[in-house]
């Protein structure tokens, strides 16, 4: 058993007794009761459980808890909250991006990582960024409206 | 809990990452980024009894100009490869492939040691390093060995590797070119490929003097085409040399029937990217 000690959404956890085999997606659904990382496939498919660490987007149920000592995470709960969503957000929320919800999270935090790295100049850049994140209810069309709208501001906002 | 029990250690030298394997008999794994491992672990079709994580050593991620090679560091991410400035202008066959190795959150993880140790028939990496002829620097008990990719891909997820090997380094030479094309096909961006081929081409005064053609998702291991190389740089260059090309490349591979594609079908593809491929190459003004 080892102790964990991870900075979540800018708050410190130190957390004992975590088994080295406890992927970070349960860790943090039931160690830090944060259930807004989603678990689909649970093999790194459908991109439901994606967070970022350390700044970068990954697959929480392909690390290990015990692997993130020292990181700082961030997950969809600590982008905004229902009262102040952030950029991104409430992008999808103007566009509709979302039915279910279950693939949300993972499709926010894609994003936010797509739109930090890649200049998303056109839908086809977009689509292949997403290309990662499987979504049963919308078709996508919405998801893609969202990102697009979110890279135009940035856009604006940089010129 | 997804996979079974193990020990997990960390260590933060190459030395003591061997020594904990030798330790754990043969039932140990390396864990680099994990983004072929921990899906096994969780579908528990691996179960070592330790994981020995690399992530904690330093000074094994780097890319490195040589002069005439660039060496890549085992835990070297994708996504360093991917936006690498030194290999887009060194190695711009593996500039171009990286894109398609799986998706952005599994780049940022994913490591060039995991990839090529992994040796998937369809993966990237493994088949640059065919195409490329690139050296992989393993430590083990006795010190280091340096393999040829022919010798490491031993066959579909089987490397040549003893179990308390560890990937170190891979260097790649630079190619002399004056062209070079890389295509793929899969059946959505990112995912592993169902056929591809990177070719490269360098001018002679008549015709070619040298050429480099490797494929992968045509067989057990990605191939190098010596032969198809020899018949290139043999050909007359003309509207039909493509044509010609083509048809040699696919008589060199016999693939399998599988779940995502017929043999014949993974035929008609590289046929076609083999077209492709060449017209690039030899439409670039090197
Ligand atoms: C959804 C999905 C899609 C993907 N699509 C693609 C794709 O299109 N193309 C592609 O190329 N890959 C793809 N991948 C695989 C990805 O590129 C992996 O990152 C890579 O194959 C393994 O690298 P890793 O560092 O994650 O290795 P790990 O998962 O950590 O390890 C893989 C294996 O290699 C061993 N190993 C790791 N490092 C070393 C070392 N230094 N020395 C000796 N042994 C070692 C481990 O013990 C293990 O057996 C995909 C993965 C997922 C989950
Ligand atoms: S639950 Fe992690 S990718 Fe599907
Ligand atoms: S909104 Fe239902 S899965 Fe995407």
């Amino acid at each position: 058993m080892a102790k964990v000690s991870v900075t979540v959404n800018g708050e410190k956890y130190d957390v004992p007794d975590v088994e080295p085999r406890m992927l970070l997606s349960d860790f943090l659904r039931d160690r830090l009761g944060l259930t807004g990382t989603h678990v689909g496939c649970e093999h790194g498919v459908c991109g439901a459980c994606t967070v970022l660490v350390n700044g970068d987007s990954a697959r929480s149920c392909l690390m290990l808890a015990v692997q993130t000592n020292g990181a700082e995470i961030v997950t969809v709960e600590g982008l905004g909250s229902p009262e102040e969503l952030n950029e991104l957000q409430a992008q999808f929320r103007e566009h509709h991006g979302l039915q279910c919800g279950f693939c949300t999270p993972g499709m926010v935090m894609t994003g936010e990582d797509l739109l930090r790295k890649y200049p998303l100049a056109t839908d086809e850049d977009i689509r292949e960024g997403l290309s990662g994140n499987l979504c049963r209810c919308t078709g996508y069309q919405n998801i893609v409206a969202a990102i697009r709208s979110a890279a135009a501001r940035r856009t604006e906002k940089a010129s | 809990m997804k996979p079974a029990q193990f020990d997990y250690v960390s260590p933060s030298t190459v030395d003591a990452a061997v020594e904990a394997l030798v330790a754990s008999n043969g039932e140990g794994k390396v864990l680099a980024g994990g983004q072929s491992l921990l899906p096994l672990l969780n579908f528990r079709m691996a179960r070592p009894t330790v994981l020995v994580d690399l992530n904690g050593i330093e000074g094994l991620s780097y890319i490195e100009d040589r002069g005439d090679r660039i060496a890549i560091g085992a835990l070297t991410r994708h996504r360093e490869l991917e936006h690498s400035s030194l290999i887009a202008s060194k190695l711009p066959v593996m500039s171009a492939a990286m894109r398609r190795v799986a998706h952005l959150a599994i780049r940022n993880r994913g490591t060039i040691g995991g990839s090529l140790s992994h040796a998937d028939p369809a993966a990237e990496l493994p088949m640059l390093a065919t195409f490329y002829g690139a050296g992989i620097s393993v430590q083990g008990q006795s010190g280091r060995r340096t393999i040829a990719p022919g010798e490491f891909f031993v066959d579909a997820l089987t490397n040549c590797l003893e179990p308390e090997e560890i990937v170190v380094e891979v260097e790649f030479p630079i190619l002399k070119q004056d062209g070079w094309a890389f295509e793929e096909v899969a059946r959505r961006f990112g995912d592993f490929a169902l056929a591809s081929i990177a070719v490269s081409v360098r001018r002679g005064t008549t015709g070619l003097e040298a050429a480099r053609v490797a494929v992968m998702g045509v067989a057990d291991t990605p191939l190098r085409l010596r032969e198809a190389e020899e018949e290139l740089v043999a050909m007359e260059l003309d509207d039909g040399t493509p044509d010609r090309f083509s048809e040699i490349v696919v008589s060199l591979v016999s693939p399998n029937d599988d779940l995502h594609a017929s043999a014949d079908y993974r035929k008609h593809l590289l046929a076609q990217l083999a077209k492709r491929a060449l017209r690039t190459a030899l439409a670039m003004k090197g």
